[in-house]
């Protein structure tokens, strides 16, 4: 597909649909190996974020991103602010001057936005936080040639689910050391739902 | 829950609001910010420095506001990182020309947030240097860092580069200050009560009567031990012992000493436990230069104190002796 400034923002739409309806499932999540505020902190980022998006007219995608990322890392908080914040601040510079977006710079953007929150947050694949999720899905984009949604969203869902055996050893639920296993990790579950946000929007443009 | 409050929401903002009309000599705000500036900045011909972290920690860091020390300070809500837009604000507002230095204590959050405000400030073009504080050596991780914990050590960060910087070096040249600062510089502290969040309104941890929490953090993270509490002395002594057999050599060396409160100790038993420490230090062939006694970085409500030494040489000594004229801090 190729992203215009409209797909951009209903991409924004459909992710804070789906962090406000899981929002008491990521609290719960957070309970059990951090400290209980993902969901709150989540909720009201992505409530604002929308708010700002769907209220703006966009000449381009960059603009679009580049405004998330700023309500995002002022209005989450915590950790997961600056993340979230330089993952679309990344994607923003990425895709600067491209119009449309591109399945392939899209690519490019998502593997920019890795690395930038593996660089802020000091975190590799494997320690059960978000990037457990960004990196696969990364992979699957970069390696794809007229990548499927359906594909995309399967990516993102089995990457949430595999972090629930990892022992973290970044975040909060590192002190927790082996009692954090058996748990899924809360940030790789509001990833999950921004991937599936953006599937969605795919499968309407494809 | 027994506080002189208003609304738990509202603290911070209050704080700020009493803090500049208390001290309009030296501070201003920041509009729609929680930032505070040196009344005169930008200050032009110098770097700019600039602290700040969670609430609660008072004077640190609005009290050190002022000349030689700090150009800006950023408070973000109780214990928790203040936001990169907000230190981005305090970047640009603060910057006089020659460079922003960042001075941060080592949280999780307050790296990733100052870090970030750091890379929108170069992405307008302005020069940003930081240093990562972490003087506490009670604990190699704690439930709030990745590394060793910034504690009041910091306030000898604030000193020493705001006095570099007043004399008008460069950023690089701050910056090799505050790490040699970093470098020398060894906390460590005790709680015998904990801190109440005015939001969540329950004691961080509890402790019985008789106990204390040896190597306590300055949020009331957990630090090493805890025990029944001994005398002034035996205290003084466990925490000394820590930070002497740290990785810094102090022996034979001279340092400055500073016996910081946590809030809600008397001024009395900071001074019996600094009688103790400069003995000890004299015993041991260390010479103290510099002493200071006081709060310098507080926990909120929290009993207790820490010990802080830093190992000085000429460059540091004549740095600590500068002028600074704060509202918590003046020489």
């Amino acid at each position: 597909m190729e992203m215009k400034t409209e797909q951009a923002v209903a991409w924004i739409e459909k992710a804070n649909a789906l962090i406000q309806s899981n929002k008491e499932y990521l609290t719960e999540l957070d309970q059990a190996i951090g400290d209980g505020d993902h969901g709150l902190n989540m909720s009201r980022g992505f409530q604002e974020a929308e708010a700002k998006v769907s209220g703006t007219d966009y000449d381009t995608v960059a603009d679009v991103f580049k405004d998330v990322a700023t309500v995002l890392m002022s209005k989450i908080g915590g950790a997961s602010g600056p993340l979230y914040g330089t993952a679309f601040l990344k994607m923003s510079m990425t895709v600067k001057d491209k119009d449309p977006v591109t399945e392939a710079n899209l690519a490019d953007a998502v593997e920019a936005a890795l690395n930038g929150m593996k660089q802020r947050g000091k975190a590799e694949q494997g320690e059960k936080t978000m990037i457990d999720v960004w990196h696969p899905v990364a992979d699957f984009l970069k390696n794809g040639q007229n990548v499927q949604a359906d594909k995309l969203e399967e990516t993102a869902e089995r990457a949430m689910n595999e972090t629930k055996d990892i022992v973290a050893t970044k975040g909060r639920a590192a002190y927790l050391q082996e009692r954090s296993k058996g748990h899924v990790d809360p940030g790789s579950t509001s990833s999950f739902y921004l991937f599936q946000a953006l599937a969605d929007v795919w499968k309407k443009g494809e | 829950m027994k506080k002189v409050i208003n609304q738990a929401d509202n603290v911070v903002r209050e704080m700020l609001e009493g803090f500049e009309e208390a001290h309009a000599d030296y501070v201003r705000s920041l509009e729609g910010t929680t930032v505070l500036l040196r009344k005169d900045a930008p200050v032009t011909g110098k770097v700019s420095l600039i602290s700040g972290g969670g609430s609660g920690h008072e004077p640190a860091h609005a009290g050190y506001v002022g000349e030689g020390m700090l150009d800006a300070a950023v408070a973000g809500e109780m214990f928790t990182s203040p936001t990169p837009d907000q230190v981005f604000e305090a970047i640009k507002a603060a910057n006089g020309g020659e460079g922003v230095f960042l001075v941060i204590k080592n949280y999780t959050g307050d790296v990733m947030n100052f870090e970030m405000a750091r890379e929108l400030a170069e992405a307008e073009g302005i020069s940003v240097e930081q240093v990562v504080v972490n003087d506490d050596v009670a604990v190699e991780d704690s439930s709030f860092t990745n590394g060793r914990r910034g504690i009041a050590g910091t306030v000898f960060v604030h000193k020493a580069a705001g006095a570099k910087a007043a004399e008008g070096a460069s950023l690089e040249d701050v910056k090799k200050v505050a790490e040699k600062v970093v470098a020398n510089t060894r906390s460590m502290g005790v709680a015998l009560t904990p801190c109440i969040v005015p939001g969540s309104g329950k004691p961080s941890f509890t402790l019985e009567e008789d106990e204390m929490e040896v190597g306590i953090g300055i949020h009331g993270e957990p630090g090493i031990e805890r025990k029944k509490i001994t005398s002034a002395d035996d205290i003084a002594e466990e925490l000394l012992q820590k930070v002497l057999q740290d990785s810094v050599d102090f022996q034979g060396s001279e340092v400055a000493v500073m016996v910081n409160g946590l809030g809600a100790t008397p001024a009395s038993e900071l001074y019996i436990v600094n009688r103790y420490v400069q003995k000890r230090l004299r015993d041991n062939d260390i010479q103290v230069t510099h002493t200071y006694v006081g709060e310098y970085m507080t926990s909120l409500e929290m009993a207790g104190f820490s010990i802080t030494l830093m190992k000085v040489d000429e460059e540091l000594k004549q740095l600590l002796d500068a002028r600074a004229d704060t509202p918590a801090f003046r020489k």
